[in-house]
């Protein structure tokens, strides 16, 4: 193994790590923003919103994160949409995140009891009031654990901005591979900074699930 | 025509889901401060009846009126779900499985509702919390989560927190159906006392005794139509209906 | 620029080429990942501790990583020991062991939750170890975890498109030549992405039918 070189390369790839973190946390933001409104619209009582939600999660989930990628990044222009490569990066992982996390979010608030719903009702709650008072409070914590999963994905799935060459862990691992030919020594260095990040938010998850927990 | 309306007021209710029909042509007056009980099987509709009352089970015919104001009656959506939670903020309901909020205290079950709708300061809640878990002797366990309690416990939280909005009726749907033998009193007891104060009720139940003792009349109620209602002193001693004295024969054998 | 799907029939020969690439690495992928779950659940549960912990580190690694970057690793990494396999090969192995060692996590927990009782049962037969984990054991943690395995299967689809970024002619990689000569990204990523969707499709209905089959036969 070839320690010097490692030791004189680690900082681009500590850089390059703030970027993987830098695009999950914006990632993970859009991500739920774009879940939370596609669960929302597929629980709606207008079968329009409903129909369109149930398309965005079957397609977005149902076709390759890369290839959502291009064709926002790269096909994006022709119809007038231009983004730099780090702005297609969030925005196109986000909306692809924000499937994954919908179907999340939905089965956290249908597994709530309908007679929860009822009980607020009947005390005259209206049906936003009730979402807000008594079923999200109960959903978001059942939520945590497999929001936690979604996100765990999302952050490996930030390696893909690499095919769109932003700078982040995995296109230096790459560049520094093909410029080095020592595949295993960047692998090592961007592999252990992935899993300090993935281990991290996973505590963080833990923590927050145990948190939340109703006594 | 004159149309003079009782408390309660339920015209040809109707219900049906696809060709099964549940409620038939029902209609049912009560009068202020009268207590009710219906009876039946279980699928006979008395819980859909009840349910129908502040339009959980929305009718699909038939008028609903609470004092003189027509419960279901037809508006645009948004104009129908104000004045819905207006009449569901005057019908207290206490359910089998009590859904009490399980992410709050009995005292935040209670004060919630009146905080949110009626504008209650907290002090105001609290205070209207501390005696609405009083009178039901819950006063106790007023910061306790719904998990620390038992279930008879819970029910009676569950009464608390529908009279914390000073209901002008109290609809109890099977409220002590869920619960183990040994609790069933304590709930008993609860509803008794509403029952002193003159509080209005419809108690859809399984316990005759406790139905014989505390409604001024009762009602059986058998595949979506009501076979037979009376004094309980009548319906239980002397029913005239086949299908009623088949049903406290049946009734009578399993409770042995 | 607008849109314009007029040049697609020309090419799209090439385009279909790729859809099979696409379906034969996920096959391919698929059943090593499904036989390599296997030994490799066997091993993080039986074998002896100075292959097992070591083993699980690596099992931990391959699941806190992305796969873009082990994909990197193998490709070039087999190159620098000397072993010069074709993009394809490299392609399916790394992803056959990514999702191998998911479906491993998934058959761990289907063996421990059969093992006891039955490990027992077969041990009293007479069988040894290894027959009664291979005839008793491992039959019936399979069948458990075919659901949560054939999920992994429809992430390896679209988890395929990654390979073309190490140069494998599939799908992805058959768009982006056809974009070189055309500068028609959108409709050819576009035409590739109904091309998955159709594919994903498609394993979903084989899957519901897998699963309505399992639950008969309980």
């Amino acid at each position: 193994m070839d320690i010097e070189l490692m030791l004189k390369v680690y900082p681009f790839f500590l850089e390059a790590a703030w970027l993987t973190i830098v695009l999950s946390v914006l990632t993970a933001v859009l991500g739920l923003i774009c879940g939370t409104l596609g669960a929302f619209a597929r629980l709606s009582r207008f079968a329009i919103l409903r129909f369109i939600a149930a398309a965005y999660v079957s397609v977005f989930r149902g076709t390759p994160a890369l290839i959502q990628l291009f064709i926002l990044y790269f096909g994006g222009p022709q119809i007038g949409i231009q983004l730099d490569a780090f702005e297609a990066g969030v925005i196109g992982l986000g909306i692809n995140a924000g499937a994954y996390m919908a179907e999340t979010i939905r089965g956290g608030i249908i597994s709530i009891d309908k007679g929860q719903r009822e009980a607020a009702r009947t005390l005259g709650l209206s049906h936003w009031q009730a979402m807000y008072k008594i079923i999200l409070p109960q959903a978001a914590r059942l939520m945590v654990r497999p929001l936690g999963v979604n996100l765990n994905m999302l952050i490996k799935a930030t390696a893909l901005v690499a095919a769109i060459s932003v700078v982040e862990l995995t296109y230096t691992a790459q560049r520094y591979i093909g410029s080095t030919y020592k595949p295993f020594e960047m692998f090592l260095l961007a592999g252990v900074l992935y899993m300090i990040i993935i281990y991290v938010t996973g505590r963080g998850v833990v923590w927050l699930d145990r948190k939340v927990q109703i006594t | 025509m004159t149309d003079e309306k009782s408390f309660v007021e339920i015209r040809h209710a109707q219900k049906a889901f696809g060709k099964l029909e549940v409620l038939k042509d029902i209609s049912l007056s009560v009068d202020k401060g009268q207590i009710v009980g219906i009876i039946g099987s279980s699928g006979s509709g008395k819980s859909t009846l009840l349910r129908a009352i502040n339009d959980l089970d929305p009718l699909t015919g038939g008028e609903v009126w609470l004092d003189g104001v027509e419960v279901n009656q037809k508006l645009p959506h948004r104009q129908y779900e104000k004045h819905i939670n207006q009449m569901r903020q005057q019908v207290g309901m206490v359910f089998q499985h009590f859904n009490l909020f399980p992410h709050m205290t009995a005292r935040e079950n209670v004060t919630m509702a009146p905080m949110l709708l009626k504008g209650l300061s907290k002090d105001e809640a609290n205070t209207l919390a501390e005696e609405q878990l009083d009178n039901v002797g819950m006063l106790e366990r007023i910061d306790y989560y719904p998990s620390q309690l038992s279930g008879g416990q819970k029910q009676r939280v569950a009464i608390a927190r529908a009279l914390a909005m000073k209901p002008k009726l109290m609809l109890f749907d099977e409220a002590t159906s869920a619960l183990d033998p040994e609790l069933v009193e304590e709930v008993n007891q609860v509803m008794r006392k509403l029952a002193e104060q003159h509080m209005t009720m419809i108690i859809v139940t399984h316990e005759m005794d406790f139905a014989a003792s505390v409604c001024d009349r009762v009602l059986f109620m058998d595949q979506g139509v009501v076979v037979e209602e009376g004094p309980p002193s009548m319906l239980f001693k002397n029913p005239t209906q086949p299908r009623t004295r088949e049903f406290l024969r049946k009734h009578l054998e399993n409770a042995k | 620029m607008g849109l314009d799907f007029s040049m697609v029939p020309k090419y799209l020969d090439i385009i279909l080429l790729g859809c099979a690439y696409t379906i034969g690495i996920t096959v391919a992928a698929a059943i090593l990942s499904f036989f390599g779950g296997i030994v490799f659940a066997v091993i993080a549960l039986y074998a002896p501790w100075v292959i097992r912990q070591p083993f699980r580190l690596v099992a931990w690694i391959f699941m806190g990583t992305p796969l873009l970057l082990q994909l990197f690793l193998i490709y070039f990494g087999l190159v620098q020991v000397g072993i010069d396999l074709p993009a394809v090969v490299a392609g399916i192995i790394g992803l056959g062991l990514h999702f191998a060692v998911y479906n491993s996590e998934l058959i761990q927990t289907a063996i421990l939750s059969v093992d006891k009782g039955q490990m027992e049962a077969a041990r009293t037969l007479g069988l040894s170890r290894g027959e009664a984990l291979r005839k008793v054991v491992i039959p019936q943690a399979v069948r458990d975890v075919i659901p949560p395995i054939s999920n992994n299967m429809i992430a390896l689809l679209k988890d395929s498109a990654l390979v073309s970024v190490i140069g494998v002619s599939e799908l992805t990689l058959s768009a982006q030549r056809v974009i070189g000569k055309t500068y028609r990204p959108f409709e050819f990523y576009l035409l590739a992405a109904a091309f998955y969707y159709v594919i994903n499709l498609a394993m979903e209905w084989v899957q519901r039918k897998i699963e309505r089959r399992i639950s008969i036969s309980r």
